[in-house]
């Protein structure tokens, strides 16, 4: 089915089952640990072999030589498979780093051997045996600020040059430029990469852990110049991605070659010590940015000029992405500066470009409203715009970040806040209020699913949609529910498997509003067929309670399936109005209290409200827990997360959870979300936008403002550390 | 991991005993810092002798009015423990703000105090270090060193302790009671217990290799307010950039130890004479010749900063 206007009225807008808050209906399997993730799938091949990885020692050069003999030797090792054994093997363009093979290193922690043996105690005690000696390149670079200032002279093309910038800049009454900085950022998921890998003859299946089945099935096609069908994966549960597991990574690679050569089923989790060097990681951006407005606070100019690393081939992290669409303002100059820097892989992680590029924006509006003497709020609203200033001739199909703002503020009660910095004090700490503007792109992606109606009269939903947590396997139950009118209790979904029709996958924000209205396609060919069984004209038919009904006689689900199930199967794509016409983006508004600590800097968020506008809320619960999740990694960035860069050896030493911290229970306090209501019929036939990005956009600049607020200390480094501020607090005795 | 040999000591003697007849071997309590760093092969032992099974492991008042603890009680129940929260309140304080529950559970009094650094190049074999292994080199120093310590280290070393417990037994004036394979035993003040550095950094204790910790006994209570701030970037389940452990008096005199910010709890009597004139004057002098990195300088003004909010919470 193609989506080639703006949905109308339509089945889907019952809302019976659609927009309830209910609760995910894999929630039991997990709280009670029967949801098999991909490392425990014990039952699915007989025979499991344990693999345990190597890494490379050095970021940069080449192996001189390996020696396995006394591993090879070592108890219960059935097999080595090293990276010298074969040419460095093929990848595709999403992954940038290669995966396995060959003598070269591109960075620190690159899989360059697996041991596989009996036991994992085994494999692990062998794979510490391994002698590997090397040949470090002396020219690599792991700083990048250092190559960033050799390189701001270079010329590069700009994203967006529109009107004169730099003289609607230099005529500005009022003027900020500053530069923001924002470190490399781990995804953490709590589960590793994991797969576990069986041949048979030239056909391979892997149980893993993966976002994106199709996309992983291609470059399994790639690196193992084997035809896509060969390959089978299966990812029913995945704990956690955030953009880590959407490409094929090295532990299913290499799962695969020891699975090969020791002819049986191989499992293998990546360790994760190896893990924030071995994938791939938001990565590191310095930001200028400069703003140019009328004393009124119109912004007459906007520039962003924003530097990442990335290795030959990736884009790393874009921070003027946003900056293109979510502002007024006629002359425009941003640019990305995408440097050559020998860390490992920086990658997508949760709304990639967007999350560091308004980690400094939306600090940088407030610095400009600050400039100007107006309120934050009220300075983002005089500056919105409901036409794409990248493309003035596109509209925004839906855009209210007016009411994001609006409705915030007076939930938040932010005419209280706090208005001179430095100033509101409570015992031994200050109080500091914080705003910040939310923007993400909403896009769409071809989905595909198949719906049978089974001879009990229950519904089955199958897709390659995967869960990641985000409670996709509950708004695709309750999609067919409402299309099929029967309760969610009857409707059996099956997630994760390649065997499925294609859809979507969980990436960029576009997997609830992709994958359900694939389902959508499906049910309504599902009808179709039912509709042709009885002979009736499909509009004539009312799905409800379980039963079919049409000219006054009803026939159960169950009835019509008794000889067997009703199959369907149907994908939806996107027509091109969809961006050509219109740009389709999220909005949203954070506001945050926080206390610092007057004497020690010690930080605490008290309060934290998110106002989104995402089109129509498949369901508030999911929703909410997405949000309430995003903006927990929100607070991480602002406040703590960092990969500490070895500019020397070209790693990240910070590297397992005790080094690299996330938020605990303890720093998250009270989280408030409001969905605005609304649908975007632009968007797909269920008139549904993603929110699982959206909600980490501009939480941390929230959380910034609220500190400089607070303290009246501005910090433009994240994250926020008491040790950048400390020498600017009160004055002790 | 490296395959190792088990046994359990049937008392503390033969605990000892078992230690000095096997090289490379080493007692397992709570296990919880020990087996980390063996599953990373920081740790090699050949032989495990684990200790659980030996009682030691209850609080007993002592003749001089003070607490025996027993080597073997766990970091939970020694910081609920009655007299504990009433009596030395900075210890029950400085427990419950390390680690977490699960952790505390399992962690052991005589473990706690032998815990190694949290030193992010030690915990990395591809990295130079010469505590880890020494004469390779000291990866941290020019590299990441944030956390690490600005007094105290040495050329070979800056790696701090990282327990919050050790710090607050320091201002109570703890002793380490030992026992060797030949039933020797001695009484170890906590002041002399860990050694700095210098040029042996793999060289963390007074501890013979045979000596295996029975208790650690606090002397009489000691009165005053009892005060443990640690402070670092997330509120909870983190080791400390600073903290403070402080037991003040009504008249202003008081104690203080400092964690975070050396190889071994940092205090020094001395110092503490200049209580009645600030936080500054005794950090001053506290930390007088400290050496820190431009990644932890920041560490000095927090010190101070941190007993300056103590100090003004102990005034009310
Ligand atoms: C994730 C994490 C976070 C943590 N956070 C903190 C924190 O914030 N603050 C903090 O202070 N600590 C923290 N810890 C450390 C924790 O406190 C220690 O791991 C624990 O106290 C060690 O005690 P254990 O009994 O488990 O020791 P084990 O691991 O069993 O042993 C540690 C060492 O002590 C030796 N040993 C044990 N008992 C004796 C004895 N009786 N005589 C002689 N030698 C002995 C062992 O041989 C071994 O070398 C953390 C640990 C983890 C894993
Ligand atoms: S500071 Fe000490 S523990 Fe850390 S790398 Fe240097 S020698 Fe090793």
């Amino acid at each position: 089915m193609r989506f080639d206007s703006p949905a109308e009225q339509n089945v889907s807008d019952r809302m019976k089952v659609l927009g309830q808050p209910l609760r995910r209906i894999d929630g039991p399997l997990k709280t009670t640990g029967m949801a098999p993730y991909a490392y425990e799938r014990h039952g699915v091949a007989k025979d499991q072999l344990v693999g345990y990885p190597v890494g490379s020692a050095i970021a940069k050069g080449r192996i001189v030589s390996m020696d396995i003999d006394e591993a090879q030797a070592s108890p219960g090792v059935v097999g080595i498979v090293t990276t010298l054994e074969m040419e460095r093997l093929p990848k595709v363009d999403w992954n940038v780093a290669y995966l396995f093979g060959g003598r070269e290193i591109q960075h620190y922690h690159q899989a360059i051997a697996v041991v596989v043996a009996n036991s994992f105690e085994e494999a692990r005690a062998a794979a510490a045996l391994i002698r590997v000696e090397y040949e470090e390149d002396q020219d690599a670079t792991y700083d990048l600020a250092a190559v960033r200032q050799e390189r701001l002279s270079d010329d590069v093309e700009p994203i967006d040059n529109i009107g004169d910038f730099e003289s609607a800049y230099a005529s500005a009454e009022v003027t900020l430029d500053a530069t923001y900085t924002t470190p490399g950022q781990c995804h953490a998921q709590m589960e590793p990469h994991a797969t576990i890998a069986q041949w048979d003859g030239d056909h391979l299946t892997l149980w893993t852990s993966n976002q994106m089945i199709e996309w992983s099935r291609q470059a399994l096609a790639t690196t193992f110049d084997l035809p896509a069908e060969n390959f089978r994966l299966d990812s029913p549960y995945i704990g956690g991605g955030f953009g880590v597991k959407l490409f094929l990574r090295a532990d299913a690679v290499m799962a695969a070659l020891a699975a090969r050569k020791v002819g049986r089923a191989v499992k293998l989790a990546l360790p994760r010590p190896m893990s924030a060097n071995n994938t791939t990681h938001r990565g590191l951006t310095i930001q200028r940015i400069r703003i140019g407005a009328s004393q009124e606070g119109k912004i007459t100019a906007i520039g962003h000029d924003n530097a990442t690393n990335t290795l030959p081939g990736g884009d790393g992290e874009n921070g003027a992405r946003a900056t293109r669409r979510f502002y007024a303002g006629e002359n425009r100059l941003l640019i990305n500066r995408a440097l050559e820097i020998h860390l490992p892989e920086s990658n997508a992680m949760r709304a990639p470009g967007e999350t560091a590029g308004l980690m400094a924006l939306e600090i940088a509006m407030d610095e400009m409203a600050e400039k100007l003497g107006m309120d934050p709020v009220e300075f983002r609203i005089i500056n919105d715009t409901q036409v794409d200033p990248s493309h003035p001739e596109r509209q925004f199909s839906e855009r209210h970040f007016i009411e994001c703002l609006q409705r915030g503020a007076e939930v938040f009660n932010w005419a209280s806040r706090n208005k001179a910095p430095g100033s509101r004090r409570e015992g031994a700490w200050l109080i500091g209020h914080g705003v910040a503007g939310a923007y993400r792109d909403a896009p769409a992606e071809t989905s595909g699913a198949r719906v049978s109606v089974r001879p009990d009269g229950s519904i089955r939903v199958e897709t390659d949609m995967t869960d990641i947590g985000t409670g996709s396997y509950t708004i695709i139950a309750q999609t067919a529910a409402e299309m099929m009118g029967v309760s969610l209790e009857v409707v059996n979904v099956d997630l994760g498997d390649s065997r499925h029709p294609v859809s979507a996958g969980s990436g960029g924000q576009w997997g609830a509003a992709s994958s359900t209205a694939g389902v959508y396609a499906a049910c309504l060919a599902l009808r179709k067929k039912i509709a042709e069984r009885l002979a009736v004209d499909p509009e004539a038919l009312e799905f409800s309670e379980g039963y079919v009904r049409y000219n006054d006689q009803q026939t159960a689900l169950s009835e019509l399936a008794s000889a067997g199930s009703i199959t369907a199967e149907d994908s939806i794509e996107f027509g091109d109005f969809r961006s050509e016409e219109y740009q389709l983006a999220t909005f949203g508004a954070h506001f945050v209290e926080v206390a610092v600590h007057a004497t020690t800097g010690e930080i605490r968020v008290r309060r934290m409200l998110a106002v989104c506008d995402a089109g129509r809320i498949l369901n508030p619960m999911t929703a909410r827990s997405q949000v309430i999740g995003a903006m927990t990694m929100g607070v991480g960035a602002a406040l703590m997360e960092s990969l500490a860069v070895d500019t020397r050896h070209g790693f990240f030493v910070n590297h397992d959870l005790a080094g690299y911290e996330v938020p605990v229970h303890a720093d998250i306090p009270e989280q408030q979300v409001i969905f605005l209501e609304g649908e975007d019929p632009y968007s797909t036939p269920l008139k549904a936008k993603g929110v699982g990005e959206l909600g980490i956009c501009g939480v941390s600049a929230a959380v910034a403002n609220a500190v400089y607020n607070a303290t009246g200390a501005r910090v433009r480094d994240y994250p926020i550390t008491l040790d950048k501020f400390l020498d600017r607090l009160p004055e002790i005795a | 991991m490296r395959a190792f040999s088990y046994e359990r000591a049937g008392s503390p003697q033969e605990a000892a005993a078992a230690a000095a007849a096997q090289e490379g071997a080493q007692f397992i309590a709570g296990g919880t810092n020990l087996l980390d760093l063996m599953k990373l092969e920081i740790e090699t032992p050949s032989h495990l002798i684990d200790v659980n099974g030996l009682g030691l492991d209850t609080i007993e008042a002592t003749a001089e009015g003070g607490l025996r603890i027993g080597a073997l009680v766990r970091n939970t129940d020694l910081a609920a423990d009655q007299r504990v929260r009433r009596d030395y309140g900075v210890l029950s304080r400085a427990l419950v703000a390390g680690a977490s529950g699960q952790l505390r559970n399992k962690a052991t009094t005589g473990g706690n105090l032998l815990q190694r650094t949290r030193c992010p190049y030690f915990y990395d074999t591809n990295m130079a270090c010469n505590k880890r292994a020494p004469g390779t080199g000291c990866a941290a120093q020019g590299g990441y060193s944030r956390q690490l310590a600005i007094i105290g280290g040495s050329e070979v070393c800056i790696a701090t302790h990282p327990s919050d417990m050790a710090i607050a037994m320091r201002v109570l004036d703890a002793v380490v009671e030992t026992v060797n394979a030949e039933g020797d035993t001695r009484a170890i003040p906590l002041a002399d217990f860990h050694l700095l550095p210098g040029n042996t950094p793999h060289i963390e204790t007074v501890l013979a290799p045979d000596e295996f910790i029975t208790a650690v006994v606090l002397p009489r209570p000691l009165g005053g307010q009892h005060f443990y701030h640690k402070v670092r970037d997330r509120a909870s389940y983190a080791f400390a950039l600073v903290s403070v452990a402080a037991v003040i008096q009504p008249d202003g005199s008081g104690r203080i130890a400092l964690g975070g910010v050396a190889p071994k709890p940092w205090r020094n009597e001395a110092a503490e004479a200049a209580m009645p004139n600030g936080a500054r004057a005794v950090i001053s002098r506290l930390l007088e010749g400290a050496t820190p990195t431009e990644d932890n300088k920041f560490k000095v003004t927090l010190a101070e900063r941190t007993l300056t909010a103590v100090l003004a919470e102990a005034r009310g």
